[in-house]
């Protein structure tokens, strides 16, 4: 038996934190630049809460991104539908989720979201097998397919729900805040944060504790090695992409929450925070969209707080400073 | 002796370019075959072509008499066909022991087979939780081949395992191919060294501009000095 370089040294793996402090740095930075303590806690848990809920949307999409290598530029139309299934539920059951019982509403939530999900994963079933699968490989004319389902899954919520703003009240057990001391943080906000967190985490066990997880990151990082072991990475690709499509409808229906309405454009402006999480955080990275998420929640809030004018350009300014730093996006997965 | 694997005039295409031109070629069960050639004679796209990574556009591939030519990839590979690419693919952002897992396809890990290759490899015992993206470049190779004979496999393809590797490395892999042979594996190998070809190869073909040229033992090759000079001749003209 030969002693195949078992002696080489081998650099220490280095565990890149420097994304992760990234968002710690700004608010921080963000303290005295606000001056008021309690107007900086609320931000923040404000962004905390945001960037749960954009995470959620956007997670789906950087695994599709990474994996499939596919441009969905219809994600958005995951968040509506999934927004409007909850009405189905949330609106005969209307008295029910404005009881005082945080029980009584959640368990009128919780299924609306359950229905939600299926119905944005079915909806993700079809769009898979019908709009993307003729066109693997082909940047542009995915881009043309699934604009065009967005095009079509909008004018469709049109035709079956009607023009109008559909209002979702938020139930009447979350209304209200948690009063620390000067600092009121929203009850629904730290809903949000709790939902976000367990869906990360919940990510994070599936990809590293079980061989699926395994196969999803291997496949991120070479589909066709992937297969040359033997596993048939389509099967792959269509439950990422319906899981991906269920955890946007999930995020429309917390997001409609949170604004109180629900229409058939909400995720328009979305679908703009969502890209850019994808591309800052990494494709296919779940902890790069995490940290991205957190980071274009801060920016919005803080920004929107300290510079309303700039508003508008501070997300594009982020992306242009991360891609400027790290031109893969945070965290770095695969080569495309 | 039977041949495991068969290629009947197998053309591959590769958009406009058409790079196997009519391969004829068997790989006895059991042996060893080095596949020879210059660089661009069709070598990798052979072993792609057999593994179903890129689509033959013409002819007929047979393991053990069975047609695999219109197969994808993965039910290839479920057939026992190890593939060690060029580029070695180890799954960088997984573990030594993540990648291995993923390879056992069939179930988990076995001991024996692990203590095995561990004898070859030690270097991946010691490394067993260290991400792949940190190995050096031999041990990446060691893993590559790792993988590849984690479960018992019917027919190894490999593609050049000692490119770039320094010379004390290219000795150990060869001791470890040898091992692997004495298990009576099939293995077709693609080799650029010489040296390495002529430890290890039972018989040889040599491939230039999508075809085989030159077919039989690699005994006899290693011997016959104006045939190799006449082999790699025409390839070195060829590649001026």
């Amino acid at each position: 038996m030969t002693e195949l370089a078992a002696t080489d040294p081998l650099p220490k793996p280095k565990r890149d934190i420097a994304p992760i402090l990234l968002p710690i740095a700004l608010a921080l930075l963000m303290i005295p630049l606000i001056g008021s303590t309690s107007s900086w806690l609320t931000l923040t848990a404000a962004s905390l809460a945001m960037g749960m809920m954009i995470f959620i949307m956007a997670s789906g999409l950087t695994l599709v991104f990474g994996l499939m290598d596919v441009l969905n530029f219809g994600h958005g139309a995951f968040i509506a539908v999934g927004a409007y299934v909850a009405t189905l539920v949330l609106a005969p059951f209307a008295a029910s989720v404005q009881a005082d019982s945080l029980w009584v509403s959640l368990a009128v939530l919780a299924p609306a979201a359950l229905l939600s999900m299926a119905v944005s994963g079915a909806l993700g079933l079809i769009v898979e097998r019908v709009l993307i699968l003729p066109v693997y490989g082909q940047h542009l004319k995915q881009i043309l397919m699934t604009t065009g389902g967005l095009i079509v899954a909008e004018q469709t919520l049109y035709a079956l729900w009607g023009p109008q703003i559909i209002p979702m009240p938020l139930p009447a057990s979350l209304r209200g805040s948690f009063i620390l001391g000067d600092v009121a943080i929203a009850k629904y906000r730290v809903l949000a944060m709790l939902i976000g967190l367990a869906v990360f985490i919940a990510i994070q066990l599936v990809l590293n504790r079980t061989k699926l997880g395994l196969l999803i990151r291997a496949g991120v990082e070479n589909r066709e090695m992937v297969e040359a072991l033997g596993y048939r990475i389509r099967r792959l690709f269509l439950g990422v992409f319906m899981t991906g499509s269920a955890l946007a409808g999930l995020g429309g229906v917390m997001w409609a929450l949170y604004r109180e309405q629900v229409h058939a454009s909400m995720s328009d402006d979305l679908t703009v925070l969502i890209f850019i999480v994808v591309i800052i955080g990494g494709l296919g990275s779940i902890g790069g969209c995490f940290i991205g998420a957190i980071l274009v929640a801060m920016v919005a809030n803080y920004g929107g707080f300290l510079v309303p004018k700039l508003a508008l350009v501070s997300n594009i300014l982020l992306m242009v400073a991360i891609l400027m730093w790290r031109p893969r996006g945070l965290y770095a997965v695969t080569s495309r | 002796m039977t041949d495991l694997l068969k290629l009947s005039g197998v053309h591959t295409h590769i958009g406009r370019y058409h790079i196997l031109q009519g391969i004829d070629l068997a790989v006895p069960q059991g042996q060893t075959t080095m596949l020879l050639g210059r660089n661009g004679a069709g070598k990798t796209t052979t072993l792609r072509t057999i593994m179903g990574l890129w689509q033959a556009s013409s002819g007929e591939i047979s393991l053990a008499g069975e047609r695999i030519e219109s197969r994808a990839t993965p039910d290839i590979a479920r057939l026992g066909v190890g593939y060690v690419p060029e580029s070695m693919a180890v799954f960088s952002d997984l573990t030594v022991k993540e990648n291995l897992v993923l390879a056992a396809r069939d179930g988990p890990l076995d001991d024996t087979q692990l203590d095995w290759i561990f004898g070859f490899f030690p270097a991946l015992r010691r490394f067993w939780l260290s991400r792949a993206g940190s190995l050096s470049g031999g041990q990446k190779q060691m893993l590559s081949i790792a993988r590849a004979i984690i479960e018992p496999r019917k027919l190894l393809l490999i593609d050049e395992p000692t490119k770039g590797l320094a010379p004390a490395i290219v000795m150990a892999l060869i001791e470890c191919l040898k091992e692997i042979k004495r298990k009576g594996a099939t293995i077709l190998l693609v080799e650029q060294n010489f040296f390495a070809a002529r430890e290890l190869g039972d018989s040889v073909l040599v491939m230039d501009n999508g075809t085989i040229v030159h077919r039989g033992e690699m005994a006899a090759l290693a011997v016959d000095v104006p045939l190799q000079e006449r082999l790699l001749g025409l390839s070195l003209e060829a590649h001026q």
